[in-house]
């Protein structure tokens, strides 16, 4: 024990000396966590939009104006044919156009029914897709207006003539104002705590080896496990120091609710760094040298990172990637935060989230003391 | 056992794949000598002082350090040995204290030993300005002098030097050899390797290298009459060439 504790100093010791890690240890985590909270986001705003108007009626402009109100779009241009906004599209200059018929207003009128085509630029899918769902929820919001302001019940988006329209409603449990801060800020913590940590820990033991000092720790009758505890035990408590720091953020500056227990947020937080801590280890353990412990833990954190649930959710997943996010720690840290966080859910619903982190924590550590040597 | 040695080497051989570092070698060590192990570069030397310390298994061959195994007692053999490499292997980022401290610590020395055995360590180094600085902006003698130090702070019973003094001024190579007289006097075993054929005059006995193999071993007096050269620089070149 006291073995460890004088190599727990001698880390600690050289981390806080370190002109270079301090940053990278303190600010940069930080620094991502304001800068991805705004940008990372899912939402689409400033669309920008044609509106082909070939009727020049009060309804036409009424939709303009609808379109103008809305934040999600931004009105380049109204025209009278479709081929300037088929250029526009063709030069990437704009995202969406609606098409207005001629005589729109006087078939609504006459007919309650009439179509508004709109056209979408689907080079990037999610986004096209998104805009399309933007546009037609406005034009079904003009359609309620019509029938309120004028008696008009009038069907503009579906074909079919079935006049009774089904309203959707939807209510977000959980996040209910949809906030995608509320959404990523809890993932991007948990991102940002295991890239410092598998970092930290893979990088550290290899720059021992590449010093050389290695070979002093090896020469004396120093145990695998106290080594190993001197050099995991610094970086855990960093990792927990960063993670409650960035919560203190997320709750303060983002005001990200906070309904469950921290302690079980917390207590989940301390096994899952040991896992990932095991992983730096093991990682550090079959490479040589700085550069390859680097370009070995960028594969696998790009691979978790992006089979983590955060950036992409694992249910649109195929079904064999889905079946990879199982062996995936940030995958189970980015659930329990949010259902922590999020849904307030305590010890006992995450309790096998516990177990799985469990298991694999004690499987990378075994198998990263067992490959790691004092003897070349 | 006999009490005698303190290290015992028998058909020891080591093999990196096809290529033969160390051929099955044979030598043993008597307690309290100053031990030579000379040989060229890449003639085993390093390979053979690594076994002995346990940071390698040999291939083969039956090898012992002070009684233990290294086979099987490795670990036992690393409480009773000190290593210094030819590469400085201190902490460059800690201070003199620290390094000490923290050496002193993993051999399991109580703080009060450290204490003491560190302010006799720094004065006899003359390093008591220096003691809060990094190790880094030290001079390479002064880092190797301490590294020695450091090496038998726990007053291990054998201390195995790999070229202890590459690098370093004709004064502080001297300095060093009085430091390793000294450890000698007070019961401490050197096994020491060099390039500097002066230092191997300064052994007991030496073992001479070439190709994985020893080629000669006694000591440096009669080595010289029975092969009939004036000074070890010539009992080097005349062996390392006859291959």
């Amino acid at each position: 024990m006291r073995r460890i504790r004088f190599l727990v100093i001698k880390e600690f010791k050289q981390i806080f000396r370190s002109r270079a890690m301090l940053p990278i240890i303190f600010v940069m985590p930080i620094l991502q966590l304001l800068i991805l909270a705004n940008a990372a986001t899912f939402e689409i705003k400033n669309l920008n939009l044609i509106i082909v108007d070939k009727d020049h009626s009060q309804f036409s402009r009424d939709i303009s104006s609808k379109f103008r109100g809305s934040p999600y779009f931004k009105i380049l241009n109204r025209t009278f044919t479709n081929t300037e906004a088929e250029d526009q599209m063709k030069l990437r200059n704009v995202d969406i156009y609606l098409e207005i018929p001629v005589n729109f207003e006087k078939q609504l009128i006459r007919e309650s029914s009439t179509k508004i085509q709109i056209v979408v630029n689907a080079i990037d899918g999610s986004k096209g897709s998104l805009a399309g769902f933007y546009a037609s929820n406005i034009i079904q919001d003009y359609s309620k207006d019509l029938s309120i302001k004028y008696g008009i019940r009038a069907n503009l988006i579906s074909p079919n003539t079935d006049m009774k329209q089904i309203d959707v409603t939807y209510s977000n449990w959980f996040n209910p104002n949809l906030d995608y801060k509320t959404f990523m800020v809890p993932g991007l913590l948990v991102l940002l705590v295991s890239l410092i940590s598998v970092f930290l820990s893979s990088m550290n033991i290899v720059r021992e080896k590449e010093i050389g000092t290695i070979e002093s720790i090896n020469v004396t009758p120093i145990r695998k496990y106290q080594f190993i505890l001197g050099k995991l035990i610094p970086i855990w408590i960093l990792g927990m120091f960063e993670l409650i720091f960035g919560l203190v953020i997320a709750l303060l500056i983002y005001k990200i609710p906070l309904l469950g227990s921290p302690w079980v947020l917390i207590s989940f937080a301390a096994l899952y760094l040991i896992a990932s801590l095991g992983m730096g280890l093991f990682i550090s353990t079959i490479t040589d040298t700085q550069q390859q412990a680097m370009f070995f833990t960028w594969f696998f954190m790009i691979l978790f990172i992006m089979l983590g649930g955060l950036f992409t959710s694992i249910e649109n997943m195929p079904k064999w990637a889905q079946t990879l996010t199982y062996f995936n720690p940030i995958r189970y840290f980015i659930e329990v935060v949010r259902m922590v966080m999020l849904k307030g859910s305590g010890f006992y619903e995450v309790r096998l989230h516990f177990g799985v982190m469990a298991f694999m924590a004690i499987v990378i550590n075994t198998l990263a003391v067992m490959r790691y040597r004092k003897t070349a | 056992m006999d009490e005698k040695w303190i290290v015992e080497v028998e058909g020891m051989t080591k093999k990196f794949g096809d290529f033969t570092a160390v051929d099955s070698i044979s030598f043993r060590v008597k307690k309290g000598e100053i031990f030579g192990f000379l040989g060229a570069n890449g003639a085993g030397k390093t390979t053979a002082i690594k076994i002995l310390c346990g940071l390698s298994r040999p291939t083969s061959g039956k090898v012992t350090v002070d009684g233990l195994n290294v086979y099987t007692q490795a670990e036992k053999i690393k409480e009773k040995i000190g290593y210094m490499s030819q590469k400085f292997s201190l902490y460059d980022d800690l201070n003199i204290e620290e390094n000490i401290r923290l050496f002193g610590g993993i051999y399991g020395l109580s703080n009060k030993e450290i204490k003491e055995k560190s302010e006799i360590l720094i004065n006899k180094l003359g390093l008591q300005d220096v003691r809060k600085e990094l190790l880094k902006s030290l001079p390479l003698g002064w880092k190797q002098k301490l590294a020695f130090s450091v090496a038998i702070i726990h007053d291990p019973s054998i201390v195995f030097l790999d070229e202890p003094t590459g690098g370093v001024d004709p004064i502080t190579r001297r300095q060093f050899w009085e430091m390793i007289y000294e450890a000698s006097s007070k019961g401490v075993t050197i096994f020491v390797t060099t390039h500097y054929m002066d230092e191997a005059e300064y052994c007991s006995r030496i073992s001479m290298m070439v190709d994985g193999r020893i080629a000669a071993m006694g000591k440096p007096s009669e080595l010289k009459k029975e092969l009939g050269v004036r000074n070890m620089d010539e009992f080097f070149v005349k062996l390392a060439r006859s291959k």
